[in-house]
């Protein structure tokens, strides 16, 4: 005997299943589409005058973008020697010590920080580094992407520590193990795959940032000679090049979008790498 | 009791997890080289009153004690009492097998030892070697000491705790529920064990088994909603409990 509502039941499920089912392919099929164009467009102008020559004078063709490959290194190094080591101590304090009210105030204003849009942040370093250095500088743009990073690596170091079970810092914590080398020694290893792949995205999302650029690390058509100069960036030599009236421009934006990809999927493989080791 | 000699004096002791009380002023003796067994109902407070001697209850936020624990004379609880030192001294070994999952066997077994200072490679390879086989594991691991401790089964994940917890060299055992989530082979490797350990190290031991208790102890603890109801040697709380509660309890008509 089939009961009542059973086609009902049915028709509804095979609905829903096709339903959740079309929007996972959706969203996997943008960022296929998104990865495949990207690679389609910039390949054709990746040689090795783009990735080692410095750019050509308007005019010309030709030229590469050596000075904005070195550049977003740079700015990516320095943003996270700020972004990476406040973000996880904080992160570790958070989880192990704070579940109290001045943890919560550290939340929150994580939280805050990760929704000031990025071009405030530009402001912010513009204002405290280079208007009373009076000159544009990778130091002004390494510390605006640092800053943007604290509040997610913070955040995801926070979340992956506490993903810990109980038992095993209790397992440590009743072998007499004191407490800190209990976080270091066991939490710490335990959470530090999730941490990692954390601060990666983290670095991702910055490395992708172009309005904090540029009134920071402003651009450079040269090589910028250490820190406290303006450099070339990927992001935002992709903003100028696209939006000039030269084909060979926008074929070398397409290619640095590629280069920048690249980066951060090297980023991301290679702190993969490192913890291979770990059990 | 009987002549035995005493270890752990537990006196008036009280737990709280906030607001809620779940020990109500015990008063107990634990003798030297013995098994005592802590049995009643669920949520009777067997569990905390055990992580009360170790101070492990305290790691719990809002968690709370009141009352003396005395191992051979010393207050656990005194002004100069320190929970690391304590738990050295008296180690623990939990309801579910908790290996650390990023550290290999022999890693595991060293872990107490190693963060607890010791670098010496021979005292920790012969560390290691005797605890495995106190916990009745060696035979089956020495050819795979290099594997994750979380790759074996969890009877033996569970003897790879109780040699972990042995290798820092503890007076007093606490196991909580230690069987509880193994199947009966590997529940009575376990208990043959226990016979073996209570000749170097005393054991305390909660259980929900009674048959289970019976079998491996030789003093039973009833506690009844966080307040002791009974205690005595094994034998006598199971064929001639002098209180009603017990008998009810042990003859299964509650809990």
């Amino acid at each position: 005997m089939i009961p009542r509502g059973y086609r009902r039941r049915k028709v509804v499920n095979a609905l829903m299943l096709s339903l959740t089912a079309l929007c996972s392919l959706l969203t996997m099929s943008i960022l296929l589409f998104i990865l495949g164009y990207i690679a389609y467009q910039g390949i054709t102008a990746i040689d090795w005058d783009f990735l080692t020559k410095l750019p050509k004078p308007v005019g010309e063709t030709g030229g590469g973008m050596a000075n904005a490959i070195v550049g977003t290194i740079k700015l990516l190094l320095l943003a996270s020697l700020i972004g990476v080591p406040i973000g996880f101590l904080g992160g570790v304090y958070l989880s192990e010590f704070g579940h109290n009210k001045f943890g919560f105030l550290v939340r929150y204003a994580a939280d805050l920080l990760n929704g000031i849009p990025s071009i405030v942040m530009g402001i912010f370093a513009y204002t405290i580094l280079v208007l009373p250095m009076r000159r544009f500088s990778t130091l002004a743009g390494g510390v605006a992407l640092g800053i943007m990073m604290i509040p997610i690596a913070l955040r995801s170091t926070e979340e992956f520590l506490k993903l810990v079970p109980a038992s095993l810092r209790e397992a440590s914590l009743a072998l007499g193990i004191p407490e800190w080398k209990t976080i270091v020694f066991i939490v710490i290893p335990a959470a530090m795959r999730g941490i990692l792949s954390g601060i990666t995205l983290d670095l991702s999302r910055v490395a992708g940032e172009t309005a904090p650029l540029l009134f920071t690390a402003f651009n450079n058509r040269f090589w910028s000679p250490g820190w406290l100069q303006p450099t070339a960036s990927l992001p935002v030599m992709i903003f100028t090049y696209a939006i000039s009236p030269y084909e060979d421009w926008h074929r070398q934006a397409w290619a640095s979008g590629l280069v920048l990809l690249m980066l951060v999927l090297i980023a991301n493989v290679s702190a993969r790498w490192i913890l291979r080791k770990q059990l | 009791m009987n002549g035995t000699d005493s270890l752990l004096e537990i006196e008036s002791l009280n737990a709280w997890f906030g607001e809620v009380q779940a020990v109500r002023d015990i008063t107990l003796t634990i003798p030297r080289g013995r098994v005592t067994a802590i049995i009643g109902p669920s949520g009777c407070g067997k569990t905390t009153l055990i992580r009360c001697l170790n101070r492990m209850h305290e790691v719990v936020p809002r968690a709370r004690v009141s009352g003396k624990v005395l191992l051979e004379g010393e207050d656990l609880y005194g002004p100069t009492a320190d929970p690391v030192l304590v738990r050295r001294r008296i180690g623990m070994v939990f309801q579910k097998p908790n290996p650390f999952p990023t550290l290999t066997i022999y890693d595991n077994v060293a872990a107490g030892l190693r963060l607890t200072g010791i670098r010496d490679r021979r005292t920790l390879s012969e560390a290691v070697e005797k605890s495995l086989k106190m916990a009745a594991l060696w035979e089956e691991v020495k050819d795979s000491l290099t594997k994750p401790g979380t790759s074996f089964s969890g009877g033996q994940q569970q003897r790879l705790c109780i040699a972990r917890a042995l290798a820092v060299e503890p007076e007093v055992l606490l196991m909580d529920e230690p069987c509880s989530a193994l199947d009966p082979i590997a529940t009575a490797k376990i208990e043959e064990l226990i016979h073996e350990l209570k000749k170097t190290v005393t054991i305390v031991i909660v259980t929900h088994n009674m048959q289970q208790a019976a079998r491996v102890s030789d003093f039973t603890a009833f506690l009844y909603l966080g307040r002791l109801v009974e205690y005595d040697v094994t034998d006598k709380i199971f064929t001639t409990p002098a209180k009603k509660e017990t008998e009810d309890y042990i003859t299964g008509r509650f809990g």
